[in-house]
């Protein structure tokens, strides 16, 4: 059963929010919102800064506190890639999962549910790559399965020096960034 | 430097989370205190006052399901998906707080309205004579009696505690993740609680025993506070950062003046003057505390979602 992820490779990111507006056209975000966003970081002292530009999204953790706290199972761990998905339909709008989520992933769409990055499963299933990785103009993200030691993600997280948003939260991302 | 730049923007999440609004601290208020309700109305079943004619126990049935019922109103006003609410029945969700709370208050209902059989309010009896008779033939049971208190009062533990709960399991809110929430909250419902009925109570003795037990519940809950913001200001740095909230930060005065001094130290020295008889019992106290009780759910929920992790 794959378990899938992506790497993003920050060296490559040049923040063009294509990633973003792929996002929002292919999974009709309403105005306002996003799934996905870009995120500057800047470190140091002049004259020796240090910037890393990575898009976020929704980590799709191995251990999801969203779904714990999910008072109506409409926040799951899919079967196919073991992903975080939001059922609208059993979903009350209690906005637990937003508060529980230390990324801040999640929104409420304005029909009342919250809502979220899905790898774009519908792709997926398609055999197609996430509508962000498809057009990427720098190829700077992968999307594979983190099970599969032959996967491209999984070598580049083995032969390349990264990292993971929080790890001390203790929520186990899926979403790795290559420095 | 560190600096971070997001385009993010998203409503309800950005600049920093705002979700839950006066809704919720309301909702958190009216649970505990009907939970602190719940305990009181059963101890007094369970040790034999309800055999007073005069005992307040009998006013909290029919009140707790008012009081209830608005905090519930105050809920559901916050949900998004509003007609959706429902679907809280169709699952039990072992890990969520909120699943729990949902199936508790479903059965914390039957539990008042048990108690409120045992003696009906007036318009009841002249409406419902057959009720009448069911309820004149219960209390000839003591067992059903204590059974009836035992019950209320475990349930209104649980409900109490929950309230704590709910928001304390969750980690991403560093002001919130400590397991003390659920006892500072079943203390403030339970001391919210006890002002109230003394507030309410007819007889003298009552109002004193309530004003003892109230005492009892505001020191509780003052020892249990410093050792909340102790045990976050002597934690991680997110924690530190989060206690800094209430240690100098924004919610610095409101919490100290109005939440620990107003609502419990000033009503506490008040009220220990009365039970020693240096002074007259007034609503004075009783009504500190509820306010203080509220706000420290406002205070809470309001710090808690600004709080969060370092570099997010």
């Amino acid at each position: 059963m794959a378990r899938f992820g992506m790497v993003i490779d920050t060296t490559k990111c040049v923040a063009c929010m294509d990633c973003v507006v792929a996002c929002k056209t292919e999974n009709e975000v309403p105005e306002g919102l996003c799934r996905d966003w870009i995120v500057q970081e800047v470190k140091g002292a002049l004259p020796k800064l240090q910037m890393e530009i990575r898009s976020e999204r929704c980590n799709h953790c191995d251990n999801p506190p969203c779904v714990d706290c999910c008072p109506t199972g409409a926040s799951h761990v899919e079967s196919l890639g073991k992903t975080v998905q939001v059922t609208g339909d059993l979903c009350i709008g209690c906005k637990a999962c937003l508060a529980s989520c230390p990324y801040d992933a999640r929104y409420i769409h304005p029909e009342g549910y919250a809502d979220k990055c899905t790898f774009c499963m519908h792709r997926v299933v398609e055999g197609l790559e996430p509508a962000c990785v498809a057009v990427c103009p720098t190829h700077c993200m992968y999307f594979g399965d983190l099970d599969d030691p032959n996967s491209q993600v999984s070598r580049l997280i083995r032969s390349r020096k990264g990292h993971t948003l929080l790890p001390e939260a203790g929520t186990k991302p899926r979403i790795h960034f290559l420095t | 430097m560190h600096e971070l730049t997001s385009t993010r923007a998203n409503h309800l999440i950005d600049p920093s989370l705002h979700v839950w609004e006066w809704q919720i601290p309301v909702y958190l208020f009216l649970g505990g205190l009907v939970a602190g309700m719940m305990v009181i109305s059963g101890y007094f079943l369970l040790t034999g006052r309800h055999k007073r004619t005069r005992c307040a126990c009998f006013m909290l049935p029919s009140l707790s399901l008012i009081l209830l019922s608005l905090g519930m109103f105050a809920l559901f006003l916050d949900l998004e998906h509003k007609l959706y609410f429902w679907r809280l029945y169709t699952t039990f969700e072992i890990l969520s707080p909120m699943s729990w709370g949902s199936w508790i208050l479903l059965l914390v209902y039957p539990a008042i309205l048990a108690n409120l059989l045992l003696r009906l309010p007036a318009p009841l009896e002249v409406a419902f004579p057959r009720l009448q008779r069911v309820s004149d033939r219960l209390v000839e049971y003591p067992m059903f009696v204590k059974w009836v208190g035992g019950v209320n009062m475990v349930l209104g533990s649980l409900l109490g505690v929950y309230t704590g709960i709910l928001i304390s399991t969750l980690a991403a809110r560093p002001l919130w993740n400590s397991a003390l929430l659920g006892p500072i909250f079943l203390l403030s419902g339970m001391s919210a609680a006890a002002a109230f009925v003394h507030m309410i109570a007819r007889e003298v003795e009552e109002r004193e025993l309530l004003a003892k037990a109230d005492n009892g519940f505001l020191m509780a809950e003052l020892i249990f506070i410093a050792l909340f913001v102790g045990g976050l200001a002597t934690s991680t740095q997110v924690h530190q950062q989060a206690a800094g909230l209430l240690l100098g930060g924004p919610y610095t005065a409101v919490f100290w003046v109005f939440v620990v001094g107003l609502g419990i130290v000033f009503p506490l020295v008040i009220q220990l003057l009365a039970v020693n008889h240096k002074i007259q019992h007034t609503p004075v106290a009783p009504i500190l505390v509820m306010l203080g009780g509220l706000l420290l759910r406002f205070v809470i929920v309001s710090a808690g979602q600004v709080s969060h992790w370092i570099g997010n």
